[in-house]
């Protein structure tokens, strides 16, 4: 298992999601990346990111403002 | 066997890009989406910056469209590339400032190169000949075709049967006879193929996908870019012109007022970017402070500040300063009467 992480706090939506997608595309399939963000729009945008390309989330925590989500890399 | 072919959907999250791409998917193509991000995009998440719109569903529209036709999407950020369309318009501005024409020929330009590099075949949008008055006219869709360079592989499925059939409907890798003819302002006629496929609850933005289409909005960037002298922007900029209550008692400087708390939390990212007040006797908004203000000038941001706060009726009201490089000063003042600030300070 990887420890990738993106630092998307202070971005609003899309751009934690298009940060996601940069990143992701650097990684292989079966890698994980954990995003922390600030935009509550990335608890909704991010996961359905995922489901559309593929890839799978793997956890969501929300403390204060701060939001952390895990996710694993999809295959291509 | 023929080679199965592949096309990209410009997907703005609206209804008619959701159409064009079912259309083409319907027969059997396989489709993928592409989103661009220019930083002038109509937000969800930007409106719910306010906290009074937070009750509304927070969604990204192109994803949502994307998760119905069950497709990829990739959202590509095209901020930095987009300011030449913005400040140099080869077609020019529509009602505001948006250029609208320009706009459609880089994003499909964008597009040709993305299925170049990714080995598409052809693109779709969803344009409906005369559905908007600058860019999808009757003379201006081949406009839009020539100089993107996208030539005969765009394709418009909702209104291809009123135009000249292009390379994929020629080849046969579409069927002609199943796209449409769609065309004027009516939405009557994307409203029953919705129904038919199905689709309920997508977006309907009554002013487009783009707050360049926005009188207000425009007149903020105008009013900007004059007090700057030359016209450019950087993405904060544009952020901040979607936030909060823009006020300029000045040719040299402007202030940002946040209008409830969803905004003054928004605007607190800013502080360590520019001057900043509030009032500390009472309660009251964030207020930024953009341009080159000297303290004749903080003095009477300080009185406007007092306005907005809860203090408004007292004889006078604390307000702190604080400065880009730490420091900070406070200052006491008497609050503005609200009608001592003319209208046209007001942005």
């Amino acid at each position: 298992m990887s420890g990738n992480e993106l630092d998307a706090r202070r971005m609003l939506c899309p751009m934690p999601v298009i940060r996601t997608q940069e990143k992701v595309e650097q990684l292989q399939a079966g890698d994980t990346l954990t995003v922390f963000c600030s935009d509550p729009g990335a608890i909704h945008d991010i996961p359905a990111w995922c489901r559309v390309n593929g890839h799978e989330v793997l956890d969501i925590r929300r403390q204060g403002e701060e939001i952390t989500i895990r996710l694993r890399v999809g295959e291509e | 066997m023929s080679v199965p072919r592949k096309a990209v959907a410009l997907i703005s999250g609206g209804l008619d890009s959701l159409l064009a791409a079912k259309v083409i998917q319907e027969q059997g193509i396989h489709v993928e989406g592409i989103n661009f991000y220019t930083g002038f995009c109509v937000e969800g998440h930007t409106h719910a910056i306010r906290k009074k719109d937070t009750a509304r569903p927070k969604r990204n529209n192109a994803l949502w469209v994307a998760e119905q036709l069950g497709i990829k999407l990739h959202i590509i950020d095209i901020i930095e590339e987009y300011k030449d369309v913005v400040i140099n318009p080869k077609h020019g501005y529509g009602a505001n400032l948006n250029p609208c024409l320009d706009c459609k020929v880089f994003m499909v330009q964008k597009a040709r190169q993305w299925i170049e590099a990714k080995g598409f075949d052809f693109i779709i949008t969803g344009e409906v000949i005369g559905q908007r008055p600058m860019s999808q006219r009757k003379d201006t869709l081949p406009v839009i075709s020539r100089e993107s360079g996208a030539d005969e592989l765009l394709l418009r499925p909702l209104c291809a049967k009123n135009l000249e059939p292009t390379r994929p409907e020629r080849e046969g890798w579409v069927d002609r006879e199943r796209l449409h003819g769609f065309e004027g302002r009516t939405r009557k006629p994307q409203m029953a193929l919705a129904a038919a496929f199905g689709f309920e609850d997508y977006a309907q933005p009554a002013g487009g996908c783009c707050f360049l289409t926005d009188k207000q909005y425009s007149h903020k960037l105008a009013d900007l870019w004059k007090a700057r002298g030359e016209r450019r922007y950087e993405l904060d900029d544009i952020m901040l012109l979607k936030v909060g209550r823009h006020i300029r008692p000045r040719p040299n400087f402007k202030m940002i007022i946040g209008r409830e708390e969803g905004e003054n939390r928004f605007l607190q990212g800013y502080r360590k970017q520019y001057t900043h007040m509030l009032a500390t006797s009472h309660p009251g908004p964030l207020v930024l402070i953009d341009g080159d203000a000297g303290p004749d000038d903080l003095d009477l941001a300080a009185q406007i500040t007092a306005r907005f706060s809860q203090g408004r009726n007292a004889d006078s009201v604390a307000i702190e300063v604080h400065t880009p490089d730490g420091a900070s000063h406070s200052l006491q003042v008497q609050p503005m009467p609200g009608a001592a600030i003319p209208r046209d300070w007001y942005l």
